[in-house]
């Protein structure tokens, strides 16, 4: 991983945060009519005139649009993304106390996809067509089928609504109660891991299979290197990396389901404001919670082409 | 080609249920009866009634016709505009292609389900939403995909020859490069209608999709959940149906996709 490459690629994701910013800022004028009218408006009834002047003033909609801009781009670089409509509360702030909840539940999703789906796939290709082979291949459909939000209300109804052995759901500090939290932690976790386990387990699995097949596996065999070694060392390396590009392809899917996710376990993340933001039409909350996941995606990314690189130093020597 | 007919003919009986739904003589799926909230399986109401006395047979197959609607709508809107700007960016130089495909790239940017939040605040929710939100999120994959089949296709004999016949460009790309390109392009049509599916029973589940009382199985699950307790088979219908559904999608997508490029069979 050279300097260059690694500045290159922060550049590339700066820019995308910018453009990102811009299509967001954006979006609300793209719409034809006028935006404050079309946040108050409610199933073709007219607003109130009065309502829609307050309106415009609180969203400065009344200064040309540059200078909108301007605005909008200078408060993002101090961190101020605004108040919200309905009780003025900061944006920021909002997003402060809430965001590290929803990054502890996507850590929790991506670790236990991690390691169930990756050993999973390794195994499967070092038996290939046998039962777990074919058993898991089935799982595997299953569980790109069904939606997140499906997972997570099933997993509700047969835990916590029939078995009775875990809670369906809610929040409670790690400092005060760290068993009840983990508890609390599980359901949402395995919810939003669970395609991610299946997408992991067929790429090992298919890029465990092409390395395994590579001469140099047969050349290590033949000179009598220990079969572990030569699955850690030789094999396990190089199908590393289709597996993390699929990592970072899916993170987009995870970041989506999340949403879902915390609203089925009443998980107080960033979803709980969002989703009463976009019902109360309060645009400057929408923005800055969207603003954040789609910079946390842009994040992650990078940092799994920085992982790429370092597995595979031909990347970055480029 | 045997993978295809077991999910071929599973989604054929979806689309057929989904389309015959008036023809059925299926009590109407948005008639509330009070009286009879939460009943079980009778003559008459095979999978019983909803949390508003709604039959949830009827139900399950009206929301098949919702579903697959908004998603049919959704994937070939972004299928045809997808498709015009990968040809073009495909056949012309110079900026052609960055405007056209290249650009559609920024949709990726966003997770889907924030970028289609974030529409819903601007248009509120309803079915024009979903399919204006779902065409917009699924336009890239078809830019790329007919760009770069075009990129591989465009220097071919018989591509070379029609335009050496002196035929113009819109009678190239239409007549002779997009039908050899179309295989592809459906396997992306196959996809995006999958995806399409779950994203809006995904948003309906969270009460920015259908509006209600139509009947979609998002809105069944989200509220089938609130009963959980006293009737939770109703919870368990919508959501054997979305499952069964996007599953013979993604096998019919994956049987689709093996006819169409053989490298990828026997994986």
């Amino acid at each position: 991983m050279t300097g260059v490459w690694l500045a290159h690629r922060i550049a590339v994701s700066l820019i995308l945060a910018w453009v990102v910013a811009t299509i967001v800022f954006l979006a609300l004028h793209m719409v034809p009519g006028d935006p404050a009218e079309l946040l108050l408006s409610t199933g073709g009834i007219s607003p109130d005139p009065a309502s829609v002047a307050e309106l415009r003033q609180k969203l400065g909609l009344e200064r040309p649009l540059l200078v909108q801009y301007g605005a909008f781009l200078a408060g993002l670089l101090r961190g101020d993304l605004g108040t919200s409509l309905v009780d003025d509360y900061p944006v920021l702030h909002e997003i402060a106390l809430r965001l590290p909840r929803t990054l502890e539940l996507i850590f929790a999703g991506t670790l236990l996809a991690i390691s169930i789906g990756v050993p999973a796939g390794v195994y499967a290709a070092m038996h290939r067509g046998g039962t777990f082979d074919r058993c898991a291949s089935g799982v595997t459909a299953l569980l790109l089928a069904i939606p997140v939000f499906v997972v997570g209300t099933l997993l509700v109804l047969l835990f916590a609504q029939t078995l009775r052995i875990m809670p369906a759901g809610g929040f409670a500090p790690f400092a005060q109660d760290p068993l009840l939290h983990l508890k609390l932690l599980t359901l949402p976790a395995i919810a939003i891991g669970k395609g991610l386990a299946a997408v992991l387990f067929r790429m090992t699995r298919a890029a465990m299979l092409d390395a395994l097949a590579n001469d140099y596996v047969r050349t290590a065999r033949a000179k009598g290197l220990a079969p572990g070694r030569i699955l850690v060392v030789h094999v396990l390396r190089n199908a590393l990396n289709p597996v993390i590009t699929v990592l970072g392809l899916h993170m987009g899917t995870l970041l989506g389901g999340t949403v879902l996710v915390e609203y089925v376990f009443n998980w107080p993340g960033l979803s709980t404001p969002l989703l009463r933001a976009v019902e109360a039409r309060d645009y400057p909350m929408v923005v800055g919670i969207v603003l954040t996941i789609s910079v946390l995606f842009l994040l992650i990314n990078l940092i799994v082409e920085m992982l790429h690189a370092a597995l595979d130093p031909r990347i970055g020597a480029r | 080609m045997k993978r295809l007919w077991l999910p071929g003919a599973l989604v054929a009986l979806i689309l057929l249920l989904a389309l015959a739904a008036p023809l059925l003589g299926l009590p109407d799926p948005v008639r509330q009866d009070i009286a009879r909230r939460l009943a079980g399986p009778m003559s008459g109401s095979w999978l019983g009634r909803d949390e508003f006395g709604r039959d949830v047979l009827s139900r399950l197959i009206w929301g098949a016709r919702t579903s697959l609607s908004v998603a049919f709508a959704s994937a070939l809107t972004a299928g045809v505009i997808g498709v015009v700007l990968g040809l073009i960016g495909g056949w012309s130089r110079g900026v052609g292609p960055f405007l056209s495909v290249r650009s559609m790239d920024i949709i990726l940017c966003f997770p889907p389900v924030l970028l289609a939040l974030l529409v819903v605040t601007l248009l509120g929710p309803g079915a024009a939403t979903l399919i204006l939100v779902l065409s917009v999120l699924y336009l890239p994959g078809f830019a790329r995909v007919t760009y770069s089949e075009v990129l591989s296709v465009r220097g071919r004999d018989y591509v070379e020859a029609t335009r050496a016949l002196g035929a113009p460009t819109r009678y190239i790309l239409l007549r002779t490069v997009l039908p050899n390109i179309a295989g592809p392009v459906l396997v992306q049509l196959s996809l995006a209608v999958a995806a399409a599916v779950v994203l809006e029973s995904g948003l309906s589940f969270l009460g920015l999709g259908v509006v209600p009382p139509a009947p979609s199985w998002g809105l069944m699950i989200r509220g089938a959940r609130a009963t959980m307790e006293q009737a939770p088979l109703l919870l368990v219908w919508p959501c054997a149906a979305l499952t069964l559904t996007i599953l013979a999608m993604n096998l019919l997508c994956d049987a689709l996709r093996d006819a169409v490029d053989p490298r990828t069979a026997g994986r």
